[in-house]
């Protein structure tokens, strides 16, 4: 009979609605990361690297990206004869057929994929951190716990507490109690959404709360287990620990792995981080070409003068072109003396010559001033920005723009063109 | 056809076969041959491999980055065997072929692609192929016609008919009597492949040019097939210098990297390439993997090169993770790979001489 100790569901569902135009077309752990990767590859290399070789991949929201991206799990070594990685998409049933409505509910029904394994562990994990972990080391805390929860936490300044789900611990580390989101945080050990299961406890809870709308972990499955009187346990969690969840974290993450020693390390041997790679040759640096401070991909061509930014594989940055602190993802090109301040643009854009985005005065975005804000422009996967136009701070692309999209050439600063693309 | 080796290549044949030689950044010279093959649908594959083959047994680990991971088919890599019936090395390139014979016999397919593995080209095989039925050839040669100017003493130099019929050919010759040269690509039908094996081997001839191709060119139909898009080969120090030069040329670069279809090879998971600052680069090729902190100019740069501060590298190769410590100067230069280069070194090839740097350092010592 099948056997695994620990299997893990990787929750991947989720639009990301914070990265704005970033997520028009891909759910949120599909977007690129760091000149290479796609955030959900940081979870799924420590999956493998911790001897974990069972991942189902819940998804749900705009999923062709990552399922062509993690296809029969190549990269990561998850190809195997029994385990293996799965993708888990929602499914019609004879009767009660519906979405994932919350995450344990997605969990809810994948039941029969779990159970083929008979796992004594279940791993829950999101697909939008940037870390590196093992997990098999919580797997030690928790069993020397005797625990029924594990949840990996993290320590996070006391004066940003209030942004997290805080849980607060006895002595020897059992959580009494939880507090989501407080005002006055009487702990800073925040919940990273990392769960170890015993198996038996998960199946119990999942049934028991079948019925309960948007069954969600944080809200009804940890609370109901407290309630009982389950055993649950917070692991400290001490390493490098990034939501991306919103643009500015995810333009900030990005460019702390430009730092000289990044407090993120990809340059270990040791902990490496796979992804389906597509583009393999080396990069081209032209005579008069100039870089400055950058990490850049694989296949691209620099022609123009980059500086403080993220370069993804296959990006073309034409002769006279500056790009500074910005992030341009793969296949995207950059065309002649055009200038790019502080830009985030996706996969495979075409940015036209003479073209200026991040310039002008800052005002707040019109439309979502919470997301597209901290003065960056955000440009959305396949959008073309036609020659001589300008566009101010804190602005959102996304499609194949015209010059009459652009008064007198100009977007001004908060203003969005959104022509493609599923928003709400 | 990947066992062989070249005194040629001087001190970069010591670690490894010819057709393991990384080329281009981020390839090896047999990523090459491999990808013609996988890409003009040829599905089984098999790579004799004899002298120095531990780079190349590594690289060739899994055969699924040629896509030929595959039910029908597949990798197959041959070592030579002792056998009760035989218990040479390979003595040739022919014997190499005959020493497995068997699974020649024991494949259906009707015709053989013989390819060497030091060729840096694509092309597609199928169109070759076409070309040896139409001309009802007993063997089709592959052939490049060279510029005028280029030295071709090292090739093998064939003269052709009217019709593309070969009717003499010459390895290394002294004298050039024409600037066709073969680039070692064969195409045959397989049953008659088995054939000619057998006889050579009877008479104890190992070699597939002079003992086959040479032998027989007045009895057979052997034709040759012109190619007129890029091909190099790597046998020698400067030619291998060359090559890897050519992908600093955009149309070179462009016509490996960016037509369809792609060059494969064996996927490193390197992060990518860094720039700190005082890293200038110019006109060069850079591999992922890289941490770059000095001067770099017409250079190519392969996987997981350590340039530390205030070094230079000029009109250089510098292979695989490659450590080069502060303040060295490179010019000229290959430099060998898993080299750690002590900080405040000089090496420069001189007199338009290109120096093949071979150093072993400790790796920790490096400040």
């Amino acid at each position: 009979m099948i056997k695994k100790e620990m299997i893990a569901m990787l929750l991947a569902g989720g639009q990301g609605s914070r990265l704005g135009v970033l997520t028009a077309n891909m759910a949120k752990p599909a977007v690129t990361f760091g000149g290479k990767y796609r955030i959900i590859d940081f979870a799924l290399s420590n999956c493998i690297n911790s001897g974990v070789d069972t991942v189902g991949v819940l998804t749900q929201y705009q999923p062709l990206k990552l399922n062509t991206h993690i296809g029969i799990g190549i990269p990561w070594d998850l190809d195997r004869n029994v385990g293996g990685v799965s993708i888990l998409p929602p499914y019609e049933k004879s009767t009660n057929t519906e979405w994932y409505t919350g995450t344990a509910n997605a969990i809810y029904q994948n039941l029969k994929y779990m159970e083929y394994y008979n796992p004594d562990y279940v791993l829950i994990l999101g697909g939008d951190h940037i870390y590196k972990m093992d997990y098999e080391m919580v797997l030690d805390f928790h069993k020397a716990h005797n625990a029924d929860i594990t949840l990996a936490t993290i320590p996070v300044p006391m004066e940003e507490a209030s942004r997290f789900g805080i849980v607060i611990t006895n002595e020897e580390g059992r959580i009494t109690e939880f507090e989501e989101k407080p005002k006055q945080p009487r702990s800073n050990l925040a919940s990273m959404g990392i769960y170890i299961f015993t198996w038996k406890v998960l199946k119990e809870a999942l049934i028991e709360l079948s019925e309960q709308p948007g069954c969600d972990f944080g809200k009804h499955i940890i609370p109901y287990c407290h309630k009982n009187g389950k055993r649950i346990f917070a692991y400290e969690f001490n390493g490098y620990w990034k939501d991306v969840g919103t643009l500015t974290s995810y333009w900030e993450s990005n460019m702390e792995l430009i730092d000289l020693v990044p407090v993120f390390n990809l340059y270990e041997e040791f902990w490496k981080i796979y992804t389906k790679s597509e583009i393999i040759p080396p990069q081209y640096i032209a005579p008069g070409a100039y870089i400055e401070k950058a990490i850049i991909g694989e296949g691209a061509e620099i022609y123009g003068q980059v500086f403080n930014s993220v370069i993804g594989p296959g990006v073309i940055i034409e002769e006279g072109a500056i790009v500074r602190d910005s992030i341009v993802m793969t296949g995207s090109v950059v065309g002649k003396n055009s200038e790019l301040y502080k830009c985030i643009i996706a996969e495979n854009c075409t940015v036209g010559s003479n073209v200026k985005l991040g310039v002008g005065e800052e005002s707040p975005n019109v439309w979502k001033p919470n997301i597209y804000c901290d003065g960056l422009v955000t440009v959305g996967e396949g959008s073309t920005i036609p020659d001589h136009v300008s566009a101010g701070k804190n602005t959102a692309i996304c499609g194949t723009t015209t010059p009459e999209d652009f008064p007198n050439n100009w977007l001004p600063s908060g203003e969005n063109i959104i022509k493609a693309g599923e928003l709400n | 056809m990947a066992g062989g080796n070249s005194t040629r290549m001087m001190e970069l044949s010591n670690k490894r076969a010819i057709a393991a030689m990384p080329v281009a950044g981020s390839y090896r010279a047999i990523d090459f041959a491999l990808s013609n093959m996988s890409n003009s649908h040829v599905q089984k594959v098999a790579v004799l491999t004899q002298f120095n083959a531990r780079s190349l047994n590594e690289h060739l680990s899994s055969s699924k980055w040629w896509d030929f991971g595959r039910k029908q088919g597949g990798l197959f890599v041959f070592n030579p065997t002792i056998t009760p019936d035989n218990g040479f090395w390979y003595r040739g390139t022919a014997d190499a072929i005959a020493q497995n014979l068997n699974f020649l016999k024991s494949s259906h397919e009707p015709y053989v692609v013989i390819a060497s593995g030091d060729g840096v080209y694509k092309m597609d095989y199928g169109k070759a192929l076409e070309y040896h039925i139409n001309k009802h050839a007993d063997i089709t040669v592959v052939t490049k016609v060279m510029p005028e100017g280029t030295d071709v003493t090292r090739f093998g130099i064939v003269k052709v008919d009217e019709n593309n019929r070969i009717t003499e050919m010459e390895e290394k010759p002294l004298v050039k009597k024409s600037n066709r040269v073969s680039i070692g690509v064969y195409i045959i039908r397989r049953r008659q492949l088995i054939e000619l094996l057998e006889k050579a081997s009877s008479e104890n001839r190992d070699d597939l040019v002079r003992d086959i191709i040479i032998r027989y060119k007045d009895v057979k139909n052997i034709y040759a097939y012109d190619i007129d898009s890029y091909w190099n080969n790597i046998s020698t120090v400067r030619s291998y210098y060359d090559t890897n030069m050519d992908f600093l040329k955009k149309d070179v670069h462009d016509y490996f990297f960016k037509e369809y279809p792609d060059v494969y090879s064996k996927i490193d998971d390197n992060p990518p390439a860094k720039f700190n600052p005082g890293a200038k680069v110019s006109n060069s090729l850079i591999s992922s993997g890289c941490i770059l902190n000095g001067v770099v100019e017409n250079s190519v740069l392969f996987k997981k090169i350590y340039v530390g501060n205030n070094v230079t590298i000029k009109n250089s190769v510098i292979l695989n993770d490659v450590r080069i410590g502060d303040n060295t100067y490179i010019e000229n230069c290959i430099v060998e790979s898993r080299d750690t280069i002590k900080p405040n070194s000089t090496y420069i090839g001189e007199n338009g001489n290109i120096k093949v740097v071979v150093v072993k350092e400790d790796r920790y010592k490096i400040g």
